[in-house]
């Protein structure tokens, strides 16, 4: 199907809005925007970062989802109480694919449910003193841990349980950081506030922990590679190639990550961010307190993997100029032969995304490496900044959508037809059943890594297996003709 | 006779406790069978009762047991003067915990054990003086206490209160089938107290029941832990109670009120001298400054 223009992207919006009562009405419109280049600021377009409407069917998460789930959850030596009842922790158990090397339950416990698991009388007397045995019973459990850190659930908020006054008499018992985080999930519209919270965790009860403690033998080229959740090894695949270019990867935020890398953080030369809506907050915290510069990278794709790596470069001397140029030509063949081997059978595919954090963004130029387009894309979570950055990343007349509804999300793609939708768990099965090829594009869907130039390799397998996979042919009912089913036409095209 | 439910709302300190544990001692004198459910975690509602110094709560004793579902009705409930039932809510010491959630799982707790028989004829809840959240509502919702009693007194703040109270009952009167009963002065011997509170509950809709004067007998009986019933039946104060008693016993007057704003209750205040007119320029000047007009 051709392209829409952008009369027709923009028809199609107002179509959409036509069933909302006046207030919804008026409320979603400013969150659906067709793309125009030429803009230099996404607030011309789009709103973002409110709260969503009830009734919509948003796939959002919540503070506590945002500092657990993301931001703290991976560091994989210190254990993280999920502080309330116990469904909160149990549910996002081990979910998001964040691999780790240690042994679960002895040095590392990234996979492991630690809750206070609330009762009523938890409620009625408060759980400061729960959680108070909660943490002697770990260090007695699982001494080799590294540090706690207390995520709080909505109760906590409400009850008004004074978890700092038990985090500070932890620390001077057990000697280990111990880190309360306020991320109660009432708190903010989304997730997003929950990162902006445990960022603030980190700064306040983490970060100043070697000041003035100059043991730590730095070099020239160290880093920290900040926002990369190692989701199916994405970090490790990342590092593989900052390693290989000369410099040195001083700590990983937070995939694998561990509480000592993210305090020799502060040492560090350069902050390199990935994930920019979830951690943005701390770079710019050191770079005001420490003085450390930061800069954005993306490592989809074989196009923003050399930009990257030479911006990176460019902030350092030759031999680490020369090294990114190694590294580019080192894995030239590899990446040249899976475009190669993919990019005619997915030449001129199109793409609607709709995922969170970065990847509405990054993934496009992975895409566009494999001859594909994306055509639509949103953010579950993002503000304003992250809608700049896209603005010149996708087409002209193409659609953004955020915060988007169940409702208008089906709608588009029953207009646009794309041949491929990436977006997450509650939204595969909906478009499956359409007859749409989807990849579940949190988790890489039980896959990955998508990052660095092993990455590639797998992306590109993962999206040809599923958009060429003989199954959508058989998805036509037997009593319409191929002409006349235009959906699954279009999908196995 | 069906049983009736009734709460005690008023001002902290208002003798909410006392009154009731004196007037619940009268309503068993005259045969009927009642039961205490304090809602305050002082836990202070049924000592007069038990001559005990204070009542082990549901909650406590959940908290000790591991949850409310391991507690058994008998744990918790206890006979005491002329067999009046005694039980508590309880909750957390001050500043911290969330007491309201007590007071709900005690009465959910209270429910589900079938505390409220059939032989039963008055229950009430004597409630921690300010509505401070849900839970403190949560004896007058849907199935719970139907008829509301506030004490009061001829103070300013008493009335403010008892205003307010007005206004939270008045949310759950139009959901459902709670009714203010009427007023009760305490009295603390101000100026024209009777008066004042009568013309009050008139203003929102009501009664004073009665007027309970105030006597150092009640003291006394404190001092001991007995109600003035138990402690000395012959004295005037006594009667006061038992007149309190029959009138709530036959009252019928049942009300959705009608709260007044703010400035008709200053008015009424004015009337009676409580408070002097308004003089605007006094207002933010400090003492200092007026001394130096």
């Amino acid at each position: 199907m051709a392209a829409l223009t952008k009369e027709e992207t923009e028809a199609l919006i107002q179509e959409v809005l036509e069933v909302y009562p006046e207030q919804a009405r008026k409320d979603r419109a400013k969150h659906l925007a067709v793309n125009d280049q030429s803009l230099e600021k996404s607030n011309k377009c789009i709103t973002s970062n409110r709260k969503s409407q009830p009734g919509v069917m948003t796939i959002r998460g919540c503070a506590y989802a945002g500092s657990k789930g993301v931001v703290w959850g991976p560091i994989k030596d210190m254990i993280h109480i999920s502080h309330g009842p116990v469904g909160c922790g149990q549910y996002s158990r081990a979910g998001r694919r964040n691999y780790y090397v240690g042994t679960t339950g002895i040095n590392t416990f990234g996979t492991m449910n630690f809750t206070s698991d609330f009762q009523e009388k938890d409620i009625v007397f408060g759980g400061d003193k729960k959680l108070a045995k909660i943490m002697n019973e770990i260090e007695e459990l699982f001494p080799l841990n590294k540090g706690i850190s207390i995520q709080s659930e909505c109760p906590i908020g409400l009850i008004g349980d004074d978890i700092e006054a038990v985090a500070k008499k932890a620390n001077k018992e057990i000697g280990k950081p111990v880190v309360p985080v306020r991320c109660e999930g009432f708190r903010g519209v989304s997730q997003s506030l929950g990162h902006h919270i445990a960022n603030d965790a980190i700064r306040d009860w983490v970060l100043e922990n070697r000041d003035g403690d100059e043991s730590f033998a730095t070099t020239p080229y160290d880093v920290a590679v900040i926002g990369d959740y190692n989701i199916g090894g994405d970090a490790w695949a990342s590092r593989t190639l900052l390693e290989e270019m000369g410099l040195r990867v001083v700590a990983q935020w937070s995939g694998d990550g561990t509480i000592a890398e993210m305090e020799k953080t502060p040492k560090v030369k350069l902050n390199l961010i990935h994930c920019y809506r979830s951690m943005n907050y701390i770079a710019r915290h050191m770079e005001e307190k420490y003085k450390i510069p930061w800069i954005e990278y993306n490592f989809f794709g074989p196009t923003k993997i050399a930009e990257s790596l030479r911006k990176i470069a460019a902030l350092f001397d030759e031999t680490i100029q020369a090294g990114a140029e190694k590294v580019i030509a080192k894995y030239q063949a590899e990446y040249d032969a899976v475009i190669a081997k993919y990019k005619p059978r997915l030449q001129g595919k199109r793409v609607m995304l709709y995922v969170g954090g970065l990847r509405p963004r990054h993934v496009i130029g992975a895409y566009e490496d494999l001859g594909m387009e994306v055509v639509g894309t949103g953010y579950e979570f993002g503000h304003n900044d992250d809608y700049d950055r896209t603005i010149k990343e996708m087409g002209n007349a193409t659609l953004i959508y955020d915060d988007v509804t169940g409702y208008e999300f089906e709608e588009f793609v029953k207009r646009v037809q794309p041949d491929l939708i990436g977006s997450g768990i509650k939204e595969k099965y909906i478009f499956q059943k359409m007859g749409i090829p989807f990849r579940q594009m949190h988790s890489w869907d039980y896959s990955g890594p998508y990052h660095g130039y092993d990455g590639f390799a797998i992306f590109a397998r993962d999206m040809d297996m599923t958009l060429n996979n003989p199954c959508w042919k058989q998805v036509k009912v037997p009593w319409k003709t191929a002409e006349s089913s235009d959906v699954a036409v279009a999908a196995s095209a | 006779m069906a049983l009736r439910q009734c709460a005690i709302y008023g001002k902290g300190g208002i003798g909410k406790s006392t009154t009731t544990q004196n007037l619940v001692s009268a309503l068993a004198e005259l045969g009927n069978s009642v039961m205490i459910v304090g809602c305050d975690p002082k836990a202070d509602s049924t000592r007069l009762i038990l001559h005990a110094k204070a009542q082990t709560t549901i909650m406590s004793l959940a908290a000790e047991a591991g949850s409310v579902e391991d507690l058994e009705l008998e744990d918790v409930l206890k006979a005491g003067y002329r067999g009046i039932k005694c039980v508590e809510s309880g909750g957390p010491e001050p500043g911290v915990g969330c007491a309201g959630r007590g007071v709900i799982t005690a009465i959910n707790f209270l429910e589900e054990e079938g505390a409220y028989d059939d032989e039963l004829d008055f229950v009430f809840y004597d409630v921690l003086g300010d509505v401070v959240c849900g839970g403190f509502a949560m004896p007058i919702r849907e199935n719970k206490a139907q008829e509301i009693y506030i004490v009061c007194s001829g103070e300013m703040m008493a009335m403010y209160a008892a205003n307010n109270i007005a206004k939270g009952i008045v949310k759950y009167a139009n959901s459902g089938s709670v009714r203010l009963a009427g007023l009760i002065c305490n009295s603390r011997e101000t100026a024209r107290e009777d008066e004042l509170i009568s013309a009050l509950a008139a203003k929102i809709g009501t009664t004073m029941i009665h007027f309970v004067p105030r006597d150092n007998v009640v003291q006394r009986a404190e001092i001991r832990r007995m109600t003035v019933i138990e402690y000395e039946p012959g004295h005037k104060q006594a009667q006061e109670y038992r007149d309190l008693a029959i009138k709530i016993r036959d009252n019928k007057n049942f009300v959705i009120p009608t709260p007044i704003t703010m400035d008709e209750l200053e008015e009424l205040m004015m009337e009676f001298g409580i408070i002097d007119q308004e003089d605007e320029s006094i207002i933010g000047v400090t003492a200092a400054a007026e001394a130096t007009a």
